[in-house]
């Protein structure tokens, strides 16, 4: 075997009069390596604001040069359904991404989760019956990869399809799953394992595949059924990752080299996002996907509350504000909900007029994927050297005047470093409640995603404002005017 | 299946995607969440390859659709990257 037919090994196994010239070949494997150090550059280069839109250029002509040396290695192939494929995708993903407002990115990731892993299941059921209608019909190890990736495939496509469904509200987030969901998984998961080894073995049993298919759907509805809320940061990288492992693995069984490596690039990345995530939340991969909340050991609201809650109004709250040296703002997902963060940038132009340093306090898990309240608040004008992290800025809340908590609760909790037996405990917090005066924004005292009451609510410097973060924000910086 | 030469490939990638990636300041998480989708969006190769060696209606069929969602995912995910990576700013000086 020639290093060209190593590096695209398909090309040896086609037949001869589909492969015009060994030139194509070599022009072939040019472009993918050119494709792939393009990929690896560009994910380098994506590591600092500064560089980072440098690195999409480099991902999308790397992408650009992988499509052409493609065609130009296979020429057989039909340019028509090719050149259709690609306008028809280009209409559905364009308005998809320009139209996109900034608050439902997570919703549209989730969604572009569901589409790569349905290119990745349907191109591995396309070889599958390829390989099945040959006389040599499909070797063991192929057929172990194969039902591997379209597995993955298809568990990542449902799976990614449930979490735009309750990101986007389309299924109450009350719907935690099936009495005995996890026995009903194991179950789905064994019999898929059980069918994959049959295929192995026997790889002539078409039916067994589509059998096969359908469970791997049926797993991915039944595994992010139940998870929800504050767990989908979690779930969405975890998808990512798998998403992209099913097209490393699509890879291995089309001897081609450069989705190996970018799929293995997309798979790096959701598992190190999955694992900070985790992380933040002092929660495990298991923890996440098949535990439950329990929230049942924990004090109840009216003893934590009881009497202790002081509430003040959007008046108050500037007068408060009113030549401060030092404020931070802890943003969650409310602020999100409720389109605060062009009012939260107007009271930080003129908190920062006044001379009032403020910084902004972004907790790993903070909003509904990783990074979402930094991309809120850069969409809202407001510097990214403002936004800190929570290592960053958990020692300065010490010489902070004011916390503004705007939509956020279990991230700013203390029950995680007071109360073990609490279902967030361990986990890192934002320690707001070393400010001299916290003002919690917030519509009432329902708890947070993990169903428990949080005591900094009940704090002898916290003071409650009542309300819509948005309109909140708004009468804040009115009653600032106003008093000025 | 030749295995050796392409988990070698699989596991030097990993870990270099693991190296480069935790570089990548969490500011930038979203961001790099759908340039990664765009890249793994790489499969419009694989639907091309599979659509090159087959003859049938139905893979033709599979793999132009294959071709379609891959595209959704480049056009969508560089695009809308593009886009976020835009709107971060540093401090201007005139406020200082």
């Amino acid at each position: 075997m020639s290093n060209a037919a190593l590096m695209i090994g398909t090309i040896s196994e086609i037949p001869a009069g589909n492969v015009h010239e060994a030139a194509n070949s070599w022009l072939g494997i040019a472009s993918y390596l050119i494709a792939a150090a393009l990929f690896i550059l560009s994910l380098k280069w994506l590591s600092h604001p500064r560089t980072a839109r440098r690195g999409v250029r480099a991902g999308e002509i790397g992408m650009a040069v992988a499509i052409v040396g493609t065609l130009l290695i296979y020429q057989a192939v039909s340019y028509l359904w090719i050149l259709v494929g690609v306008v028809v995708g280009s209409l559905i993903g364009a308005p998809m991404a320009v139209w996109m407002p900034m608050t439902a990115v997570p919703q549209r990731t989730a969604l572009s989760h569901a589409f790569g892993a349905l290119a990745a299941a349907l191109v591995g059921t396309a070889h599958y019956f390829q390989l099945f209608g040959k006389e040599s019909g499909i070797d063991h190890f192929t057929m172990a990869i194969l039902a591997l990736e379209v597995l993955l495939g298809c568990l990542t496509f449902t799976g990614s399809l449930v979490a735009f469904g309750k990101l986007q509200d389309l299924i109450p987030s009350s719907i935690k799953g099936l009495p005995h969901q996890n026995a009903i998984n194991i179950g789905l998961l064994a019999s898929a394992a059980g069918i994959s080894v049959i295929l192995t073995v026997s790889p002539g049993h078409a039916w067994l595949f589509l059998v096969l298919i359908v469970l791997g759907l049926a797993f991915g509805l039944c595994l992010v059924m139940p998870i929800g809320g504050a767990d989908m940061p979690t779930v969405i990288s975890l998808l990512n990752s798998y998403a992209g492992l099913s097209a490393s693995l699509m890879g291995f069984v089309l001897n081609n080299y450069l989705l190996i490596i970018a799929g293995a690039l997309d798979g790096s990345s959701g598992l190190i996002l999955s694992i900070i995530m985790c992380r933040a939340m002092n929660r495990s991969f298991t923890n996440v996907l098949f535990g439950r909340m329990d929230a049942s050991q924990t004090a109840s609201a009216d003893d934590v509350y009881g009497g202790k809650v002081k509430s003040a109004s959007a008046e108050d709250v500037a007068m408060i504000l009113d030549g401060v040296r030092r404020v931070v703002v802890v943003p969650g997902y409310g602020m999100a909900v409720s389109q605060a963060q062009h009012a939260v940038r107007d009271l930080f132009n003129m908190l920062e007029e006044r001379g009032t340093e403020v910084e902004f306090a972004i907790h790993p898990v903070a909003g509904r994927m990783p990074g979402h309240m930094n991309v809120l608040l850069a969409e809202a004008d407001i510097p990214y050297d403002k936004l800190k992290e929570m290592e960053e800025i958990n020692p300065s809340f010490g010489q902070t005047d004011v916390a503004i908590v705007i939509g956020a609760n279990d991230v700013v909790n203390p029950l995680a470093n007071t109360d073990p037996k609490s279902p967030i405990a361990g986990m890192p917090i934002l320690n707001v409640g070393e400010a001299r005066t916290v003002v919690v924004v917030k519509r009432s005292l329902s708890p947070g995603f993990a169903g428990i009451p949080n005591p900094l609510f009940a704090a002898e410097n916290t003071l409650m404002l009542f309300e819509d973060g948005k309109k909140a924000i708004v009468d804040v910086v009115a009653a600032m005017k106003e008093a000025a | 299946m030749d295995l050796g030469p392409k988990l070698f490939v699989f596991l030097l990638s990993t870990f270099l995607g693991l190296e480069v990636i935790r570089r990548v300041s969490p500011l930038l998480h979203t961001p790099l969440m759908s340039l990664t989708n765009a890249i793994s969006a790489i499969s419009i190769v694989a639907a091309i390859q599979v659509m090159a060696e087959g003859n049938t209606t139905f893979n033709t069929v599979l793999c132009t659709l294959g071709v379609v969602a891959a595209t959704i995912n480049i056009v969508g995910g560089f695009w809308i990257t593009d886009r976020m990576l835009k709107m971060f700013r540093r401090e201007t000086n005139n406020r200082e």
